[in-house]
């Protein structure tokens, strides 16, 4: 089971435009900020938002490809989604939400109800099929929601934001939770979030979305490793650097250079993890290839750690000890030598 | 709290003299008439009033014309406050206007233009007999006509605010579930609407059970066939006020009792 998907798609002045493809068994996350467009993406493949453009093909037969005028209606798409505040029917009790999919799709009350029952049960909430819908926790509320759509055994499963309505101390419980639920689930999976700990966390490969287009794929390790973009970089909590190198020297686009010890030439990464950044008094006398002088225009203290923003040539955040810092008398506005070795300058291509 | 309270306090103590007094006069222009009706109800002959034929037959025909009503509003209403929230097309503020001014129109003039559009020299009237054998002026079907007519727009503007403030990613929901969209209008739709629903509905029929100007316009004053409460109420005053006073007791009665059941609704849950 696939999907494929080229979207183009418009809310407003916003437009996405971006490329997806699943297989069964992975389960792949979306990670964006807010407005990145992460939710229209679910709307676009459930048909709620239509297409101005491209292509999405699920196993091969087509859902919408408006070039050709093909438009599968939301409810004969075989595609569940799960909503981010999860949207049980207010009037229906459990149950009969649950077998509300079964009831549209023309089984008759006994045996949806029955059906309803059995996923329930698989949910763990067997004994809550009376109650409304109000009066459960998020947790549960998110596991109705989830047998609610599991129950008509769609062939692409797309989760909004799961975690989203739940309560910090509760979500690492309720990610183990999903996990397994979701590792039961045989068809095309898709999760979008805005937390890169529960991307991280469930999926197999991440898409970097950001302001309607993708700005990166992979393997979680090999996003974090090689951040493409200021968001991830952020999320990682590294410096990236942008530039184009020649026999190790990049030159970077915001000015200043860095000296790397190997790595390709022409456009590049760089990415230089704050650990590794060095701070002096006086102009240090020693090995490291990189040396230039900045102000410290921020300090911040981070659990053990203070996180030093450098404004210079380049601009750079540096981690240091509490202890480092009172050692070196620094403050904010002072002036500090900056040091990276070439050894830590880490370089790909763009 | 004690903050609130004492804020609270400020508020009263500054009230002006004079907002008061013609506070107490607005409150006592509604609260006079009220109590005139019930210091002069004949309570102990209010039974047998009640009782005659006459009176039997407004209510009656008061229940039947404004059910019928209210039904009718139901049925083309609620899809034409459905259009007006959820479909955009061009001219539909225009639309809207048209069906909401009955709110507004004098009810004699509603009876007129009803007259002139189903009066049997009317735009359609004449059709509707000739071919139908449908006459609708001066006949019961004409008294539920101009209660229609009025009280209809109540019913269309407090669905339509309902379906607006609703959220309708709840259809969405429904729609990825599998639903057609004749099953989530039925199913989730107008069960999340149903308050406004049962709140338009009410409204409708207390405004149809009062019609007067449009009915007696549209349908004229028979006993029996048109003459409903309010009509009745009114022809009493001149042969038996006693019999008007009942009737009008009737009415108000019906008119609090609406007033408490939707008192969530209007004055907050408080």
């Amino acid at each position: 089971m696939t999907l494929e998907a080229r979207i183009l798609a418009r809310v407003g002045d916003f437009e996405l435009d971006m490329e997806l493809g699943l297989s069964a068994g992975e389960l792949v996350a979306v990670l964006g900020p807010n407005g990145a467009g992460k939710t229209s993406l679910l709307r676009a493949l459930a048909g709620l938002l239509p297409l101005s453009g491209g292509r999405v093909t699920l196993d091969g037969a087509v859902l919408e490809d408006p070039a050709q005028g093909i438009r599968v209606p939301t409810e004969q798409r075989p595609i569940g989604l799960v909503f981010q505040d999860y949207l049980l029917f207010p009037h229906l009790s459990v149950l009969e939400n649950v077998a509300f999919g079964l009831r549209a799709r023309g089984m008759a009350r006994t045996p949806a109800n029955r059906e309803a029952g059995r996923w329930l049960d698989r949910v763990g909430l067997s004994a809550e099929g009376e109650r409304r819908p109000a009066s459960l926790s998020g947790g549960q509320a998110q596991r109705v929601a989830l047998a609610r759509v599991l129950a008509l055994n769609p062939a692409l499963l797309l989760l909004d934001e799961p975690m989203a309505a739940l309560d910090a101390s509760t979500r690492a419980e309720f990610r183990r939770d999903l996990r397994r639920h979701l590792e039961s689930f045989r068809g095309v999976r898709l999760l979008v979030t805005h937390d890169p700990l529960e991307a991280m966390a469930m999926a197999d490969r991440l898409v970097i979305l950001e302001e309607g287009r993708v700005l990166q794929s992979g393997s979680p390790s090999e996003v974090t490793q090689h951040p493409r973009s200021r968001y991830v970089a952020d999320l990682v909590g590294v410096n990236l650097f942008r530039g184009r190198a020649s026999n190790g020297l990049i030159t970077l686009a915001g000015g200043g250079s860095l000296t790397a010890v190997a790595g390709p030439d022409g456009d590049v990464f760089a990415v230089v993890h704050p650990r590794t950044v060095a701070l002096y008094r006086t102009r240090p006398d020693g090995t490291p290839r990189n040396i230039w002088e900045g102000r410290a225009a921020d300090l911040d203290l981070e659990g053990d750690r203070v996180r030093v923003r450098l404004s210079g040539l380049p601009s750079i955040v540096a981690e240091v000890t509490p202890v480092a810092v009172r050692e070196l008398g620094l403050d904010r506005g002072d002036r500090v030598w900056i040091a990276v070795k070439a050894t830590e300058v880490n370089v790909y291509p763009a | 709290m004690a903050l609130l309270t004492r804020s609270r306090r400020r508020l009263q103590s500054s009230a002006p003299f004079l907002i008061v007094i013609l506070a107490g006069a607005g409150a006592a222009f509604f609260i006079i008439p009220l109590l005139g009706l019930l210091l002069r109800t004949p309570w102990t002959s209010a039974w047998q009033q009640f009782g005659s034929a006459e009176v039997l037959a407004a209510l009656r025909l008061s229940l039947l014309a404004s059910v019928s009503a209210t039904a009718i509003a139901l049925v083309l209403g609620v899809p034409l406050a459905w259009t007006f929230a959820r479909l955009a097309f061009p001219g539909r503020s225009v639309l809207r206007a048209l069906t909401v001014l009955p709110m507004v129109l004098p009810p004699v003039v509603g009876g007129v233009a009803l007259l002139l559009a189903f009066g049997r020299r009317g735009l359609v009237g004449g059709w509707l007999a000739t071919t139908l054998g449908i006459h609708l002026p001066f006949t019961t079907a004409g008294a539920i006509i101009a209660e229609t007519f009025v009280a209809m727009p109540f019913l269309v503007i407090t669905v339509e605010a309902g379906l607006r403030s609703m959220d309708t990613r709840f259809e969405d929901a429904a729609r990825t579930l599998g639903a057609s969209r004749w099953t989530v209008l039925w199913r989730v739709t107008l069960p999340l609407v149903r308050p406004s629903l049962i709140a338009g509905a009410v409204l409708c029929w207390a405004r149809a059970l009062g019609e007067f100007g449009a009915t007696i316009t549209f349908a004229g004053n028979f006993p029996g066939t048109t003459q409903t409460m309010p009509l009745a109420v009114y022809l009493a005053l001149e042969s038996n006020p006693d019999a008007a006073i009942v009737l009008s007791l009737v009415l108000l009665a019906v008119s609090l009792a609406v007033l408490i059941g939707l008192r969530d609704r209007w004055l907050g849950a408080s």
